[in-house]
């Protein structure tokens, strides 16, 4: 086991975070599958961090810079997801294709 | 006063003269507006009535509308009547003649004979000022004259800095030597009695305050250009006299033909003058000055190419202002203008400007054999050329303007020579003679009701008594007879041509001599000589000139008669040449003949008379006579003989000969081919060449972006996931090239 589960674990929440991204309508789903991809890059990070021979704490340091960005962004995004909610009434991202050529 | 203040005052004159008819002149004048109704139509039956027999003969009024030769019309004439109102009925009531310009629309058509006995005349008083300052210029000129000449003073005269720029540094300055001493005789002296003749000649137009005013205009140009002592100053005068050249030829503006020969001679003149103004560039490119004792002291330390270059480029703008082939071509349409204008600017003295500048430049084109052979080329080959044109013109101006390209080329050809001295003394008296020449021409004119053609002349000898004989004066002069003042300084030229050991040049020059004496005489006879061939109603017109117009004729007949002998005795050592022995001197000195080795400095003994000197004497005085001889055969005696002469030609190359010399070598038509409908090509393929290829490009570039663009937007689709899917292959495709380029 070791390092390589926490890998396998991450590669597999950030398939699925991808997967849903892309298959996913709902804006809200796809901001959620965002934050999927982002913790799974987090645990990957962690992980290194733990099984780092030199014992530095670059990754959890790291891990929590992409913490913050993470929160960040998922503010913006929610916060253009409601308006848009708003305006448009609907969540589905088909029918935000105004700017289409 | 100084004589410096004199010299500074000379050319200011004129122009107050000109400020002075431009802001006052039209006030001055009195036009009465309405006095014709009474006298309208018989002046007009008097004065214009032949007309209609020879219409279509080009000058005359048939082709031109009502107010062609209207100046603009004075205010109090705008303020009594909207312009054309009260002409109306005039041209109307004289319809009998076709077209032709009432007495009182004639304004400008001043060579009519408009003045109608008992009609109340207009009054001209604008005439008073600037012929009264161009007098008191004439006055200076010869006290300055007489000081550089008999007291053998030079002037430098500095007035004030003009341009300070950096190193660029011009002053307003005079210098007066005795080239210049020269030009001012001709210049004043001619410019004056042609401001007295114009009192006659253009009384009645008017405009005539404004043509007192291009003509001081005139003189104060051409008095700075013949003064200034650098060559910026000189270009100055020179583009400012082309500038008064143009007004002048176009004076009567609503004439279609005059305002296209003004147009030429100023299109003309800008090729030579282009030319002129890159030499100027280039001297103070290589010498950092332009004052002319600078310039020729430097020019000796220069690249003989450079030299070379700029003689020619200013030669270049000599061959325009001087109408030398292939320039030529304007200066017998500029005589469109009013003969006063033609006696002085194109006879006298503006056409004088290009033998000024090579006698002037001297040190430059002395260091140059090449230049000093093109200048004689072009001055032998345009003599010959000219004077071949001459003899078969019909319109009496005509044949003294190619006769003053003729004889002005005969000046370069004596320049490129190296005979400086001879130039100049033939550029004088060229001067006076031709200036007497046209003046007399314009009293015939004058006379003939506004006849040009000698076709329709003769036998004037009998009613312009004075005319006739102040003129026979000026031919005699021209044509090269002994003791008149042409004989002594075309021989002069001669003479040195043929000491100096060019003989094919010398030739030429006799075969000139003789043609010139056939063409004077040729249109003295036809003029003044035999029947009257004109209409008849004409003939009952023609009346000796107004006084005005027929004393200066006298007043110059007499230096015409005289200046040769006290100058030009004894031959090639006369008065001129210590005259102008300073102005010269470097170039005689420099051995300035075109042939290397020339026998002019050294093996000529000077004049003998019973020596090669009288003997080339008594050659140019027999093919002058000669030369009238044969016109008096011709053209008196027998007056079929010059057709059976061009059919009898050896050959038959008569009849083609003769084609060619009327329509002067087709040199105009040539002209017209080449730059106007070549320009027209041109201008074709540059509108071309612009519409196709750099729009094309132009449009092209617009459009290869456009379709790129439209390729491009094809991957905008607005949807979300598809751009998460190209993320994600974005992604997929730099893991994959990570994981192929790892080592």
């Amino acid at each position: 086991m070791g390092l390589q589960a926490y890998l396998i674990v991450s590669a597999l929440l950030f398939g699925i975070g991808a997967f849903g991204f892309m298959a996913r309508r709902n804006a809200i789903l796809m901001l959620i599958s965002i934050e999927l991809m982002l913790n799974a890059v987090n645990l990957s990070l962690v992980a290194f961090n733990a099984y780092a021979p030199d014992g530095s704490p670059a990754g959890a340091i790291f891990a929590l810079l992409v913490m913050a960005v993470a929160a960040a962004e998922a503010t913006v995004g929610l916060a253009l997801v409601i308006a848009i909610i708003r305006t448009r009434k609907t969540a589905e991202v088909d029918q935000y294709a105004d700017l289409k050529e | 006063m100084s004589t410096e203040l004199l010299i500074a005052l000379i050319p200011a004159l004129p122009l107050a003269g000109f400020l002075f008819a431009v802001l006052a002149g039209s006030r001055l004048d009195r036009v009465p507006s309405h006095g014709h109704d009474e006298h309208g139509d018989n002046a007009h039956a008097d004065d214009h009535g032949g007309h209609a027999g020879h219409g279509g003969d080009g000058h005359d009024s048939g082709e031109i509308d009502d107010s062609a030769f209207r100046a603009v019309p004075s205010e109090e004439e705008q303020a009594l009547s909207s312009p054309h109102a009260g002409h109306a009925d005039d041209l109307a009531n004289s319809s009998g003649a076709d077209g032709v310009i009432p007495a009182d629309l004639n304004d400008g058509l001043g060579q009519v004979g408009h003045v109608v006995e008992g009609a109340p005349r207009p009054s001209y008083r604008s005439w008073w000022v600037p012929t009264a300052l161009v007098g008191i210029a004439w006055a200076f000129s010869m006290i300055v004259f007489a000081n550089v000449v008999f007291g053998g003073n030079v002037y430098h005269v500095s007035a004030y800095e003009w341009i300070i720029s950096g190193d660029f540094h011009i002053e307003i300055a005079f210098l007066v030597d005795g080239l210049t001493a020269a030009l001012l005789l001709v210049v004043s002296t001619v410019g004056l009695l042609v401001h007295v003749y114009s009192i006659g000649y253009m009384d009645g137009d008017r405009g005539l305050w404004r043509f007192f005013a291009y003509l001081n205009l005139f003189m104060f140009s051409m008095l700075l250009l013949i003064l200034g002592d650098n060559f910026l100053m000189l270009y100055v005068g020179w583009e400012a006299v082309g500038l008064c050249s143009y007004a002048l030829i176009g004076f009567w503006y609503k004439k279609p033909s005059a305002a296209g020969a003004a147009k030429k001679a100023f299109v003309v003149n800008r090729v030579g003058d282009f030319g002129f103004a890159l030499g100027i560039m280039m001297i103070w490119t290589l010498l950092g000055t332009l004052n002319f004792e600078e310039v020729f002291a430097g020019i000796g330390g220069l690249d003989p190419t450079a030299v070379t270059i700029i003689a020619l480029l200013l030669f270049a703008g000599a061959v325009g202002k001087s109408a030398q082939f292939p320039l030529h071509v304007w200066l017998p349409d500029a005589m469109e203008g009013p003969t006063p204008v033609s006696a002085l600017i194109h006879a006298a003295t503006m056409v004088n400007a290009g033998v000024y500048l090579v006698a002037r430049a001297n040190p430059i084109f002395a260091e140059s054999p090449v230049a000093m052979w093109v200048v004689a080329g072009i001055g032998v080959f345009t003599a010959i050329f000219a004077a071949a044109i001459a003899l078969t013109q019909n319109d009496i101006k005509k044949v003294l303007a190619y006769s003053t390209v003729s004889q002005l080329a005969y000046m370069f050809f004596a320049l490129g020579i190296g005979a400086w001295v001879a130039a100049i003394f033939h550029l004088v008296s060229h001067g006076f003679f031709k200036g007497l020449l046209f003046m007399g021409s314009g009293s015939v004119i004058h006379g003939a009701s506004g006849e040009q053609d000698m076709r329709f002349m003769g036998g004037l000898r009998d009613r312009m008594t004075w005319t006739y004989r102040t003129m026979v004066v000026g031919a005699l002069a021209l044509a090269g007879i002994p003791l008149f003042a042409g004989f002594f300084s075309k021989d002069e030229i001669l003479a040195e041509s043929f000491n100096r050991g060019y003989y094919l040049f010398y030739g030429v020059g006799v075969i000139v001599a003789f043609m010139t004496a056939f063409y004077t005489f040729r249109m003295i006879f036809m003029t003044f000589h035999g029947a009257w061939r004109g209409p008849r109603d004409a003939w009952r017109h023609v009346h000796e000139s107004a006084p005005t117009m027929v004393w200066p004729l006298i007043i110059l007949a007499v230096p015409t008669a005289v200046i040769g002998l006290l100058l030009g005795l004894p031959p090639e050592g006369g008065f001129i040449h210590t005259w102008l022995e300073e102005v010269f001197h470097t170039a005689e000195e420099a051995g300035a003949g075109i042939l290397s080795g020339s026998i002019a400095a050294g093996e000529h003994h000077g004049f003998e008379l019973f020596g090669i000197g009288g003997l080339l004497l008594l050659i140019g005085a027999s093919v002058g006579v000669a030369g009238i001889w044969l016109a008096h055969r011709w053209y008196v005696r027998d007056p079929e003989a010059p057709g059976r002469f061009v059919v009898r030609f050896p050959f038959g190359l008569g009849p083609g000969m003769y084609a060619a010399s009327l329509n002067k070598y087709y040199v105009d038509d040539l002209y017209g081919l080449v730059w106007a409908r070549g320009g027209v090509l041109v201008g074709n393929a540059l509108w071309w060449f612009d519409a196709k290829v750099i729009d094309g490009a132009v449009n092209g570039a617009g459009w290869v972006a456009q379709r790129f663009g439209g390729l491009l937007r094809r991957a905008q689709t607005g949807r979300v996931e598809n751009y998460g899917l190209g993320m994600a292959a974005g992604l997929a495709l730099v893991l994959i090239a990570y994981l192929v380029m790892r080592p």
